[in-house]
């Protein structure tokens, strides 16, 4: 089991080499120059000149590859070609309001969604199981940018003025000092979560409920409490946590849009910032950061399902 | 010579009845029409909007953000232009995008995926190692990365969109590629000596139909949502251009005023996509027999081997 965690991890770690190097060749060797971008179309050939010294633009990729990398583990990103700062500085408050929405999400969207699936599995082809199944499938289409105005609609403008519809925080304060402007962005990601989760704990507590084990011990009369949180529900995590892990890896991306449209200032409204202004470094760290999260929690979901699952567990 | 005439032929005449008999089953479906009576108005409103669009979708026509009037029934938009014509104008890029970007995933994804499945060995690991790395990017980072380096350009938003669809294809037509080969018909027709690409084209393609179409719904629906995604975030078609996601971004400012500009593109939006759905997941039904994966929306990359598509195809019963 152990060998098989450690090659796993390993793994990951290739993989996120092989990102760096992607990340770094898309921005560094595609065409579109970071300096005109920045200085304008009518900067002088000297200013140009100039920037492109300061940011290592005209060394051979190979050079500037390996100077970014060794800077980057160092703890040293670099500084933001669109303002001048360290992008560490600009990106390092960002991180944390992210893993807050992602947390909260987290705690809301999981039990949500497990509860939902089991309570549609034990009532399966009655209305409450059609209900939802039909539901979920049409939330699972929508994208997050459709949820996110919907909801702005009916909580934050139109409808209902209950919500704030922008998640405004004051610079230097912590999203948790205005816990009105989490609701709106995880109730959108949230709908994103759900829908998923919800169906692979469906089907896996169907089939568990279906086999043989189950069975005799209804049989037997166990109380149908302790069958269906002991037997059963244990045996149906397997799958879900897979799920869960996959949704919340997906998340890496959701952020994005859902961060954007609030305002939320998290990594992700950071990415699409940079983005818009060619902010060469501040892209490169928090992609390779998303990606990161990304490797980590597949890797997390993998191990979890080794040591949920028996059989693979006394493997070795 | 005979012998060839008798072997080669059946395959391909089996699975064209196959695609067209999981096509009308899905039809019959009651999921299968009520995706599809949900679909086709948008994609009339998309393709046939233009032509009937009372105003040029550029044109200012009143004050900004004006309510509805008989002279601009949706009202006007933040700069004063008529709501009604931009919707009008605004599905056919994203529905052509969509549908192009699918198209060449699942081309993409499916040659790959066939190959790998079908040579095995040196090669199959070599596809299926990068397409591994490919999949272990946050999908729409990749595409934002892409647009962000070479700009907003729209075949650049259709490649990058293809670019996250044909790993995850690839993977579900491997795993049904290698379930083919072991078929009678398919060692036949190497015993015969036929050329490799046209035991691929006419033996394996025809059999991995069914799990390809499902992935076909799948994908359809991820393309639209994400690329009404990158054009929301303004990495699609550029201002002044009338365009469905960009509607709701540039217009969410003055929803108090006119509600229209935003509602109707996220309600057209949304119907499509639910219809989209809809129709693939009664695609899946009837070519699998079983429900559709799902997988986490628009920006998912994540449906993959371990909970998503290939989970399903894998469990495809023999028969």
């Amino acid at each position: 089991m152990l060998r098989t965690i450690v090659r796993r991890l390993l793994l990951g770690l290739l993989t996120l080499f092989l990102v760096s190097v992607v990340v770094f060749a898309a921005t560094q060797l595609l065409p579109g120059d970071a300096a005109r971008a920045v200085l304008g179309r009518d900067a002088t050939p000297d200013r140009l000149a100039a920037f492109r010294r300061e940011f290592h633009l005209n060394e051979s990729w190979l050079q500037q590859y390996w100077s970014w990398l060794s800077n980057l583990l160092t703890g040293n990103p670099g500084t933001s070609i669109a303002n001048g700062l360290p992008v560490w500085s600009g990106v390092e408050p960002r991180i944390v309001n992210s893993l807050y929405l992602l947390i909260v999400v987290a705690l809301v969207g999981i039990p949500l969604s497990i509860a939902l699936g089991v309570w549609a599995a034990l009532r399966r082809d009655r209305l409450f199981d059609h209900a939802t199944s039909t539901i979920t499938l049409a939330a699972a289409a929508l994208p997050e940018f459709v949820v996110a105005i919907a909801l702005i609609i009916l909580f934050a403008t139109i409808v209902l003025q209950v919500l704030p519809p922008v998640s405004l925080v004051a610079p230097g304060t912590s999203v948790w000092s205005h816990p009105t402007v989490l609701v709106l962005p995880v109730a959108t990601l949230t709908i994103a979560v759900v829908p998923y989760i919800y169906r692979m704990c469906r089907g896996a507590m169907i089939e568990v409920l279906e086999s043989e084990y189950i069975e005799m011990a209804r049989l037997k009369g166990t109380p149908r409490r302790v069958l269906l949180l002991r037997h059963a529900l244990p045996n149906a995590l397997a799958p879900t946590v897979q799920a869960i892990a996959l949704t919340f890896a997906y998340l890496a991306g959701g952020v994005v849009v859902v961060e954007y449209i609030f305002g939320y200032p998290g990594i992700g409204q950071g990415l699409v910032n940079a983005v818009s202004a060619r902010d060469l470094p501040t892209i490169q760290l928090i992609v390779l950061i998303l990606a990161a999260f990304y490797v980590l929690v597949n890797i997390i979901a993998d191990v979890v399902v080794i040591l949920v699952t028996p059989k693979l567990r006394t493997s070795s | 010579m005979t012998a060839q005439r008798e072997t080669a032929p059946p395959a391909p005449r089996r699975s064209r009845a196959l695609w067209l008999d999981v096509l009308a089953r899905t039809c019959r479906s009651r999921r299968g029409q009520v995706g599809l009576a949900l679909v086709i108005p948008i994609m009339l409103i998309a393709l046939l909007g233009p032509f009937v669009a009372p105003k040029s979708p550029t044109a200012f026509v009143g004050l900004p953000y004006a309510g509805p009037s008989s002279e601009a029934w949706l009202g006007t938009d933040g700069i004063g232009r008529d709501v009604l014509s931009r919707v009008l104008w605004g599905g056919r890029e994203i529905l052509a995008l969509a549908v192009l970007a699918t198209v060449i995933g699942i081309v993409v994804g499916t040659a790959l995926g066939t190959t790998a499945g079908y040579v095995k060995g040196a090669l199959d690991e070599a596809i299926m190692r990068t397409l591994d790395v490919a999949l272990a990017f946050p999908q729409i980072i990749l595409a934002l990365l892409l647009v962000s380096i070479i700009g907003p350009e729209l075949w650049l938003v259709c490649l990058a969109v293809a670019a996250i669809h044909a790993p995850q294809v690839a993977r579900v037509a491997r795993a049904a590629t290698l379930r083919t080969v072991e078929q009678d018909h398919v060692k036949y027709a190497e015993a015969f000596g036929i050329p490799r690409r046209r035991v691929i084209l006419g033996e394996v393609v025809p059999n991995i139909i069914s799990p390809v179409m499902v992935e076909t719904g799948l994908r359809l629906t991820y393309s639209i949502a994400i690329i009404a995604s990158l054009s929301f975030l303004g990495f699609g078609l550029q201002p002044p251009s009338a365009d469905w996601g960009l509607m709701v971004n540039e217009n969410r400012i003055g929803i108090q005023q006119n509600p229209w500009p935003v509602v109707t593109p996220i309600v057209l939006i949304a119907i499509l996509t639910v219809g989209v759905n809809m129709f693939s997941d009664a695609v899946a039904r009837s070519a699998l027999g079983i429900e559709a994966p799902i997988a986490p929306p628009s920006m998912s990359g994540s449906d993959d081997a371990l909970g998503g598509a290939e989970h399903v195809a894998t469990e495809v019963p023999a028969s």
